[in-house]
């Protein structure tokens, strides 16, 4: 008894390092596992307050840009609009006689980004919106240009976003003309302008120019939504066949976004589980 | 003033400057300065060491909280922390008479170099590769740590030389 009490006097520092120590490893090893994430993070009332005064202030910086975005998406829908027109008269009319609630399959939420990350290797995205809004774990966030990532982790009015530019996101991606080849998006951390799409079977036809977009295989983000072009394919023999994603989206300039439901997701789980 | 209490106070400093303005700071898009570990260079030695550690580990948790990164800067703060006794006994040949009257200002600059880029490469080797969390990229581990210890560095001692009076 004598020797522990002396012992503990003696290495006392020590021991109150290592305690310490292992509470801070066993925090970065939490934050490394998708589903188990930490407690402590910046989704809590006092960070995201301040996170989100510093955003009020920069926002005022960036409102011609954001206006030139929204005025792109614009004609984009417009586009779209015109074309339904053109190519089948009675589309529209069909949409407006339809019940929308039954067909509906995503709603969508708009959110601002109030810290943005990307060069980390795990980079995280933080936005203004939380349960309070209907924000839940799990849900695609993307803005007019291209795909961002998936609701991670909800607070009460803040929601923590893990980005594609993420070591741990897979979102399924595909071609966007051509056969339903599918694949994982990763990052292998290098560049935040670009991601790579894997696992795409060799015969596929990857052109350098190639549109990539979301295949819908998941019940989380709706098919189709932009993610970059083809900028480098990998060599053919490889068991990966990496292909190199230039992003449409700059990540390094993010503000407004939109936060995607997927209505039927519980349906589709559901089933899969059974 | 109190001494302990002051860098108390400069370490809170430190922390929400770290996370509001330095953390905007991306020097070529990557590096990033961490000055927030000055505040482990400059603590007095006298004050008890079970604070000390403990304030480390805060400062590090609180910047850990806002950029989302689980323990990593707690992890590495605490460790130069830690570490910090045996360096000041290696370059600065203090013993433990000595602590009370240690104050860094006092020091020629020559070994306040050696201190502050051993303890600052410590750091930011542990940040990262805690960061990486694999054995891959580990190149890249390497050469995030030269750029930022050099830019944390040039950072600390120019702060040093415009806030610190010359006795």
């Amino acid at each position: 008894m004598q020797q522990l009490i002396s012992f503990i006097q003696k290495y006392k520092y020590l021991l109150f390092f290592i305690i310490l120590q292992t509470i801070g490893i066993q925090l970065t090893i939490q934050n490394h596992s998708f589903h188990k994430s930490t407690f402590l993070n910046s989704t809590n009332f006092i960070s995201g307050n301040l996170y989100e005064k510093t955003a009020n202030i920069s926002d005022y910086f960036h409102l011609k840009e954001q206006n030139e975005q929204l005025v792109l998406e614009n004609i984009q829908l417009k586009n779209k609009i015109a074309f339904l027109n053109t190519t089948e008269p009675t589309a529209l009319e069909t949409v407006l006689t339809d019940s929308i609630n039954f067909n509906q399959r995503y709603s969508y939420a708009t959110a601002k980004i109030i810290k943005n990350q990307y060069t980390k290797s795990n980079n995280i995205l933080l936005i203004n919106k939380g349960e309070a809004a209907g924000i839940e774990k799990e849900m695609a966030v993307f803005n007019n240009k291209g795909i961002i990532g998936v609701t991670e982790k909800t607070g009460q009015k803040y929601t923590r976003v893990q980005s594609i530019l993420n070591k741990n996101s897979g979102i399924s991606a595909r071609l966007k003309n051509g056969a339903n080849y599918f694949g994982p998006l990763v990052w292998d951390g290098k560049d935040y302008r670009n991601v790579q799409l894997t696992d795409i079977p060799r015969q596929a036809n990857v052109k350098i120019g190639d549109t990539i977009v979301t295949s819908g295989m998941s019940t989380i983000f709706p098919e189709g939504i932009l993610v970059g072009t083809v900028i480098t394919v990998g060599d053919k023999n490889s068991r990966e066949n990496k292909i190199n994603v230039q992003l449409f989206n700059d990540m390094s300039n993010l503000r407004q976004v939109y936060v995607v439901k997927s209505l039927h997701k519980l349906e589709i789980k559901n089933l899969l589980d059974e | 003033m109190n001494k302990t209490i002051y860098y108390t106070f400069i370490g809170v400093f430190l922390a929400f400057l770290q996370v509001f303005v330095f953390n905007n700071i991306l020097f070529f898009e990557y590096i990033n300065p961490f000055l927030y570990i000055a505040f482990v260079f400059l603590f007095p030695l006298r004050t008890l060491r079970f604070y000390f550690l403990l304030l480390a580990f805060l400062l590090g948790l609180f910047v850990d909280i806002f950029v989302d990164s689980g323990g990593i800067h707690a992890f590495s703060t605490l460790t130069i922390a830690y570490v910090r006794l045996f360096f000041i006994k290696l370059y600065f040949r203090k013993t433990a008479v000595d602590y009370p009257f240690f104050s860094i200002q006092k020091e020629p600059f020559g070994k306040i170099f050696n201190y502050t880029v051993t303890l600052t490469v410590l750091h930011h080797f542990i940040l990262f590769s805690l960061d990486n969390f694999s054995f891959q990229n580990f190149s890249s581990v390497l050469l995030n740590t030269l750029y930022s210890s050099i830019f944390t560095l040039l950072l600390f001692f120019l702060g040093g030389f415009i806030l610190i009076k010359k006795q």
